[in-house]
């Protein structure tokens, strides 16, 4: 594969060398570049105003392309995957590129949101129109300068070329006259056998500023005579009596203490003089009669999975019917802890509250919802609320939330100044929004051959809604289905966690196809291909995912992996276990592989085999496949938040294990080529990993793993 | 408060503070040096990585009063302009996903490569557990440690 140098860094690196040391360092208050990526050659000609052909780019005279990324990066890779698909239809050279972070205008862009894989999607055609509208437009500004017919014309990195007279002109010498054109409305866009960026490996575009540490993400966002603040905030069910607010204050660097909505917020001048008078607060909280231990969820769970009367997600066929007539029976449960999301940055917002309207700065997957709550809570218009975006130390669906965006225009109101409000990594794990905790009941009939002819999934869950995806593989493929859910609402806050539901419950369904595979005496793959090709042949109810994209998957993933042809190495024998899911509008197939040594079993490598249609950038997309897996394997086998009384008993990396570098197995990405149009990477990779380890564990060590995390769990504990 | 004197990355700072507020938060509140990262707080994650006379230090449990004359490196100063071969390799390599971690993982790996130049694989995953990468960038990670010591060799490897 071929990679694309960036001239953006590389000028990047050459320039900053010549300044010859004279980087000044010195005490300043430094501002978030957000706005700005490439601080290099190219952005130096590209000080120079471009003309601007639509929302999303503009050409200036030295040829500079610049083009806006209106969506939040989280890490997903949208602000190098956008360009690049902008750039394609305009056939622009790659190292002229200056990338910048739009602002929130969603009379612009309609959807700023980092969330559900759904960016790619939405925006793939309108990327390549921006593209595709702008090349057109400088090919008849050539072809009128030449006077010769615009089809006579083509372009090819950054220049429009006219074989027959072997003329050619820059983009940047024709930016000015092809924009007074009239803009087309109806362009052709690329076979995608010409394209020459997309499916490119490409390096991220933020690069040079990460790895020279760069001001990008909130927390690093400064201004004069901002001031810092943290926020006690209650736990789960207690309310707020009273602070000693008094002494507080007097504390050196404190300017004030404010309550609000239960919470107390410490402000004053420095991050350290805030954090140590926060950690100096005594508050008297109210506990109400609603708060909740692990302990109890698990009594709870027993109860809400007998419970007689459910709501039903999906019913296709009569299960009763089925059941009773069932030669076998198969029943399992799963069950998973809370979550927090830990993204390396925590929660932090820099808010202004001003007579004219309201500043704010900072990282958030959902910056539309930032403006519209702090429009509602202040009562004031949405225009008057601007958001600039800064790139996110991670999300994970946290900050899809704007509670802490709030929380610092409450604060700032209040103190009447502008003020960064930050999160330690205590609030970060013990302030909620978790991944809701969730147990799944599994039944399966299996008739006399093996066939699965009922299948019933109830999902009980602490403030998840519809803890289903009702439409999941296997429905469809299994004629007496019944699908239901129950909800507790707890005190205990809950949110999307990357993958929402599925992070979980693909592990579960997953699981237990195997253990149903199993029970009928068949292979665990050759059961799931049986189950589609009858989803395909003689259906049953609706069938809302491609059978033959899913086959596809699990096809090439048997390929690759060898499955049911590995041998041991090294004397150890290796076991494999298979598992695939559709979500997030893409298909993953991957196959775990676990050794037992020193009795313990271990991961010692994964194949993921994706389908996610037309691969954007091969570096981003096997970087978001890869960190999936991590991420599903991390969490599964150690993530946990347990409660006593309301409050969460693990509080920084120290209580709470997240994977670290030497856990990590061997992992092998492979795409399926199939030229659809794109869908998202930065979830679907997830919900498979857990499923796929734990059907090797069992094949491994015969103990069957079903709850979350692995390592407390007593089949893998006795393993040996 | 009190004034301290501190050498970071060549220069002399002087910064006015309570004597325990830790190094992280003097460079990134006072000295306007934010590559150096908060992540934990309690000496777990890395993010605050930084070298104090050439060893990797946590700078979030380091008071700045414990600093005295020891030289420090930031991020900011393992080479001005991103030409320190780890950073070349991160770049190279196509490490970052959200980037948070990455100052911190770049700082371990120099410290690593400063004492070990060439690393077998386990020496690597040793010195850099320590350091999380809640993105998963673990194999790039590995492979850029590898690619920069490669790419070094001799003295090249010496960060400031
Ligand atoms: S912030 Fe220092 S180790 Fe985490
Ligand atoms: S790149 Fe996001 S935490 Fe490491």
């Amino acid at each position: 594969m071929q990679t694309l140098p960036n001239a953006s860094r590389r000028n990047f690196l050459k320039l900053a060398a010549t300044a010859g040391g004279g980087l000044l360092l010195g005490f300043n208050w430094t501002e978030t570049e957000g706005a700005v990526v490439a601080t290099d050659a190219t952005a130096v000609n590209a000080a120079v105003p471009g003309v601007g052909f639509n929302s999303y780019l503009s050409i200036n005279p030295q040829g500079v392309i610049t083009i806006l990324s209106p969506n939040p990066e989280v890490g997903q890779g949208i602000k190098t995957a956008f360009p690049i698909i902008v750039a394609e239809e305009l056939d622009a050279d790659w190292r002229k590129v200056v990338v910048e972070q739009a602002p929130l205008d969603t009379k612009k862009f309609e959807r700023q949101v980092a969330g559900g894989s759904g960016s790619i999607p939405h925006s793939w055609t309108r990327l390549r129109q921006a593209g595709a509208t702008a090349r057109q437009m400088l090919i008849g500004a050539a072809a009128k300068r030449w006077n010769v017919p615009a089809a006579e014309c083509t372009t090819a990195s950054g220049s429009v070329i006219h074989t027959g007279s072997n003329r050619k002109l820059t983009y940047g010498e024709l930016a000015t006259e092809a924009a007074q054109l009239p803009v087309p409305t109806d362009v052709k866009l690329k076979d995608q056998k010409d394209f020459k960026i997309i499916g490119q490996t490409i390096k991220n575009v933020d690069n040079p500023g990460i790895i020279t540490g760069k001001p990008l993400f909130g927390l690093d966002f400064y201004r004069e005579g901002m001031l810092f603040a943290m926020i006690q905030r209650p736990a789960f069910g207690y309310t707020l009596k009273s602070v000693n607010d008094t002494t507080i204050k007097a504390m050196p660097g404190i300017v004030d203490v404010v309550t609000f909505d239960n919470n107390v917020a410490v402000v004053g001048k420095s991050t350290w003089q805030v954090k140590k008078a926060k950690d100096a607060l005594k508050i008297d909280w109210t506990k109400t009669d609603a708060t909740e231990s692990t302990d109890d969820h698990n009594r709870l769970f027993k109860e809400l999975l007998d419970k007689p009367d459910a709501t039903v997600r999906r019913k296709d066929g009569d299960v009763d019917a089925a059941f009773k007539s069932a030669a076998k029976v198969v029943t399992a449960e799963y069950q998973c802890p809370f979550l927090p999301h830990t993204p390396m940055e925590p929660m932090n917002f820099f808010a202004h509250v001003r007579p004219d309207g309201v500043e704010l700065v900072g990282p958030t997957q959902t910056p539309e919802l930032a403006r519209n709550e702090t429009a509602k809570l202040l009562g004031i218009p949405p225009e008057k609320v601007s958001v600039q975006l800064t790139r996110m130390g991670g999300g994970f669906g946290r900050r899809l939330k704007a509670d802490y965006v709030i929380e610092a225009v409450q604060v700032s109101k209040r103190v009447n100044a502008p003020v960064k409000l930050i999160w330690t990594r205590e609030d970060d794990m013990t302030g909620g929004s978790y991944r809701p905790a969730v147990r799944y009941r599994f039944q399966a009939a299996l008739d006399a051959q093996g066939n699965m002819i009922g299948y019933k999934l109830r999902g009980a869950s602490i403030n998840a809604g519809n803890s289903t995806r009702e439409d999941n593989f296997p429905a469809g493929a299994v004629d007496n289905l019944l699908i239901d859910s129950v909800d507790h609402k707890s005190a205990i806050t809950t949110g999307p966690w990357r993958a929402p539901i599925t992070n979980f419950l693909a592990f579960a369904e997953q699981s237990f196809l195997d253990e149903v595979a199993q029970a009928a005496g068949k292979d665990a793959v050759q059961f799931r291909l049986d189950l589609l090709e009858k989803a395909k042949a003689k259906p049953a109810g609706a069938v809302k995912y491609d059978v033959d994209r899913m086959v596809g998957v699990i096809k090439l993933a048997v390929e690759k992996s060898g499955w049911g042809t590995k041998k041991g190495v090294d004397g150890n024998a290796v076991s494999q276990g298979f598992s695939v899911y559709f979500s997030h509008r893409s298909y993953v197939a991957q196959v775990g592989e676990v050794v037992v040594k020193k009795g313990k079993p271990v991961v010692q490598k994964m194949y993921a085999v994706a389908d996610c249609g037309v691969v954007i950038n091969q570096s981003g997309a096997r970087q978001q496949v890869t960190g999936c897996i991590v991420d599903g394997i991390g969490h599964a086998m150690y993530g946990n938040i347990t409660f006593k009384d309301g409050v969460p008993e693990q509080t920084n990396f120290n209580t709470y294990r997240l994977i670290r570098l030497n856990e990590i197995p061997d992992v092998e990405v492979h795409f399926v080529d199939n030229g659809m149009d794109p869908t998202g990477l930065g979830e679907p990779a997830l919900p498979p990993a857990g499923a796929a380890v734990a059907n090797a564990i069992f094949k491994a060590t015969g103990k069957r793993v079903r709850n979350q995390p692995f390592a407390e769990d007593e089949a893998f504990k006795s393993v040996s | 408060m009190a004034l301290f004197n501190l050498q970071i990355n060549g220069r002399s700072y002087r910064a006015d503070v309570d004597p325990d507020t830790p190094l992280l938060w003097v460079l990134r509140d006072n000295l306007g040096l934010v590559g150096t990262k908060y992540g934990c707080g309690i000496a777990q994650c890395g993010a605050c990585t930084v070298h104090l006379n050439g060893e990797a230090t946590r700078a979030c449990v380091l008071p700045v009063s414990a600093v005295g004359k020891s030289k420090v490196t930031t991020i900011e100063g393992l080479s001005a302009t991103g030409t320190h071969p780890v950073q070349q390799a991160w770049d190279k390599i196509d490490v970052p996903q959200c980037g948070y971690c990455q100052a911190g993982q770049i700082m371990t790996a120099a410290a690593l490569l400063k004492h070990n130049p060439k690393p077998s694989t386990a020496e690597i995953d040793t010195a850099m557990t320590g350091n999380i990468c809640r993105c998963g960038t673990y194999h790039r990670i590995r492979e850029a440690v590898k690619v920069a010591a490669a790419s070094t060799g001799s003295a090249s490897t010496k960060s400031k």
